[in-house]
């Protein structure tokens, strides 16, 4: 009995006028394996310090706030300054990653951090990203136990810590760090770029901040 | 979703005389169209990105039976369920059979134009479902009974007074006095009530902008967010994709990303790009029980052995549309179906037949730009005219029209007749036209005449002026 499957599939075939051949397995299998760089543009490429004023001018062009800490140490006093700046109670929910989780979140007073995934009444999440992206002003968050979704999403506050190391030029070169991670073929469970708080333009055309993700989209860089 | 598209014509007409949607489209897709231009501006690589880009789908595309298997190999080993569906028919029937296997009674729903191409709304409340859309734009389209009008901004044929009024049609339990005035109050009530939906929803439906092959992943790519809690907070996600989404590699991926906000909205990149790969894992706190992917047929196997293939590079950006004078003048619902525009110009007789699609085709003034801005550089304006051949073939227009085509036709073929008969021509309308410079009323010009004067020829053809100039004669 044929499937669904088989019968489209032989269409694709007949279509291009092809055989379920080797060559052509071998063709696709070298552009996986091999996964070529179609065409950098030179903003793609910037390092230094023009590769990070970069990053930072894109994404506050997108209303985020970048805060900078000299090191990770400094992170949970910083989350603490901004929740209290941006007028939100003392609180936030993170994850079980393990950067975030060799912070001194127990000695910053006044600070209660939650665990888990995010719940209806929380206010602010805190994710750590494995990457950031110069090119477009991106975050790179590795979703799943470490850093849960959830906290990405629902809370009207978002807080993101990233290493001033591992924010990179391309979204190629943040591909080599997920890579790393997850193994040549490997992904996390979710992949999230996140370039701003959530935005929407579908009434009249205007712009507005705050749709059904963040309002608000604080970003820790720390080194 | 239902066919309008044989009426387009009458359509057309109702839409140029209705003030409402003429106020809703006057200053839209001049902004989008602006926003473009600065944003390529910005990217000096930008014509070259749109070459690459073309290449790479078309590489993909050749080799498209390859990577469907390779993904469908790579999203099973992360635990996804890969469905295959040949009709829309197909399709809905193996989504209404996974929503009632997880004892779903309300669907929330990501935007996805496949789902309208399959009119996959209908079928899951006529089963007893509820179904939410959460993209803001299609929930307003929902609450109203309408269908999108653009493929990226579909509630663009709407004012925000329009909106309002919904709201407090709908949101019947909201106090009466509340203010929405500003667009963010509109915004913030409509995040209220859909979060209630996010969280009680069994089944969440999203599409799909792209599928990879390498990691078997599918990627959503949106601004407000509902995706990727329409996909996160349900015990199962429900992926719907057309075959041709499938991308090689992560790098593909990226190479599009550059086109495809930049296209779209002149934004560098959309708020959320989200590469999703499987379900959740053991140890995860949150994220999708199960996670099925739906791929769907529907004709494009078939496009692509046809003189239409080129089409099937689409990522959906709606830049033709935004640049296309007849979109911008009657909309998208004028188009009757499900894709407006020149990309709907050329997808919507392939998909559901040049007898009832033919008239969109001819519903263009060949002005190119739709080409011209298209990231993957798809020749609509060439598309189009291969449906115009089509329909002629098929003595789809009405007699006079094919006899007036085929007599225009037989005098084109015959170079030294139709100068000829150009020649008469200019000369006698020169010799009337000449006092006024113009004609207010012509036989068989009357389409014309009835809105605007036809200028009179100067009494030479320009075969005869350039014959002259070429001889050094002085103008």
């Amino acid at each position: 009995m044929t499937t669904a499957r088989d019968r489209i599939l032989s269409r694709v075939r007949a279509s291009l006028g092809a055989n379920d051949d080797a060559a052509r397995k071998d063709m696709a299998a070298r552009r996986i394996a091999e996964h070529p760089v179609t065409l950098l543009p030179e903003r793609a490429t910037r390092s230094g310090e023009a590769l990070y004023a970069q990053f930072r001018a894109l994404l506050e062009g997108q209303q985020a706030t970048i805060v900078e800490v000299a090191e990770a140490s400094a992170v949970p006093a910083a989350v603490l300054d901004y929740l209290v700046a941006s007028g939100l109670p003392a609180s936030i929910r993170i994850g079980e990653d393990a950067r975030l989780a060799s912070m001194p979140w127990t000695d910053t007073e006044g600070l209660t951090v939650l665990k888990g995934a995010a719940e209806a009444g929380d206010r602010a999440g805190l994710s750590h990203a494995i990457a950031g992206i110069s090119e477009t002003g991106t975050l790179v968050i590795a979703a799943g136990r470490d850093n849960p979704v959830t906290l990405a999403f629902m809370p009207e506050t978002h807080v993101v810590v990233v290493e001033r190391h591992s924010i990179v030029a391309s979204y190629e070169a943040a591909l080599a760090i997920v890579r790393e991670r997850f193994g040549a073929n490997g992904m996390p469970r979710t992949l999230n770029y996140i370039s701003g708080p959530s935005r929407t333009a579908d009434i009249g055309g205007k712009i507005v901040i705050g749709a059904h993700g963040p309002r608000r989209l604080g970003i820790i860089v720390a080194g | 979703m239902h066919i309008e598209t044989p009426h387009f014509k009458s359509n057309a007409r109702a839409a140029l005389a209705d003030p409402q949607l003429q106020r809703a489209l006057a200053g839209l897709p001049g902004g989008l169209v602006a926003q473009r231009a600065a944003a390529r501006d910005r990217l000096p690589e930008f014509e070259a990105l749109r070459d690459a880009g073309r290449d790479l789908r078309n590489d993909t595309l050749s080799l498209l039976d390859v990577y469907l298997e390779t993904y469908e190999k790579n999203a099973t080993a992360a635990g996804a369920h890969v469905h295959w569906g040949e009709t829309g028919r197909e399709a809905c029937d193996i989504i209404l059979d996974i929503c009632r296997k997880a004892g779903a009674r309300l669907v929330a729903k990501g935007k996805s134009m496949i789902s309208e191409e399959i009119a996959l709304n209908a079928h899951l409340e006529a089963a007893g479902l509820e179904v939410v859309e959460t993209d803001l734009g299609e929930y307003i389209l929902q609450i109203r009974g309408e269908t999108p009008s653009h493929i990226i901004a579909p509630a663009i044929h709407l004012t925000q007074e329009q909106v309002e009024a919904d709201f407090r049609r709908t949101h019947a339990a909201l106090p009466e006095g509340r203010r929405l005035v500003e667009p963010a109050e509109l915004v913030s009530e409509a995040r209220h009530v859909l979060r209630e939906k996010f969280l009680t929803a069994e089944v969440g439906i999203t599409g799909a902008n792209f599928l990879v092959a390498e990691t078997g992943s599918s990627v959503i790519v949106t601004n407000e967010g509902n995706g990727d809690l329409t996909q996160s907070l349900a015990k199962v996600h429900i992926v719907i994709a057309s075959i041709d989404k499938v991308l090689a590699t992560r790098e593909d991926l990226a190479s599009i990303l550059r086109l495809l906000a930049r296209s779209a909205t002149g934004q560098e990149c959309t708020t959320y790009a989200t590469v999703s790969t499987g379900p959740r894992r053991p140890g995860d706190v949150d994220g999708p029980e199960a996670y099925h992917v739906v791929l769907l047929d529907n004709g494009r196997a078939e496009l692509l052995g046809s003189r239409f293939r080129e089409v099937l590079r689409c990522i959906r950006c709606g830049a033709c549309m935004n640049h296309c004078p007849v979109y911008g003048a009657v909309g998208g619902h004028a188009y009757g179906w499900v894709y407006p525009g020149p990309i709907g110009s050329v997808m919507t007789p392939a998909l559901i037949g040049v007898a009832k699609g033919g008239n969109l085709p001819n519903a263009s003034t060949f002005c190119g730009r739709c080409e011209a801005v298209c990231p993957m550089k798809i020749p609509l304006p060439g598309l189009m005219r291969h449906w115009r051949e089509a329909e002629f073939e098929d003595k789809l227009p009405p007699l006079t029209q094919r006899l007036a085509l085929g007599a225009w036709a037989w005098l084109a073929r015959r170079p030294r007749l139709y100068h000829l008969a150009m020649r008469f021509a200019a000369a006698g309308l020169g010799a009337i036209g000449r006092r006024h410079g113009r004609f207010r009323r012509l036989p068989l010009a009357g389409s014309w005449t009835r809105h605007r004067d036809l200028a009179a020829p100067q009494g030479r053809t320009f075969q005869q002026l350039w014959t002259e100039r070429e001889r050094g004669v002085p103008q």
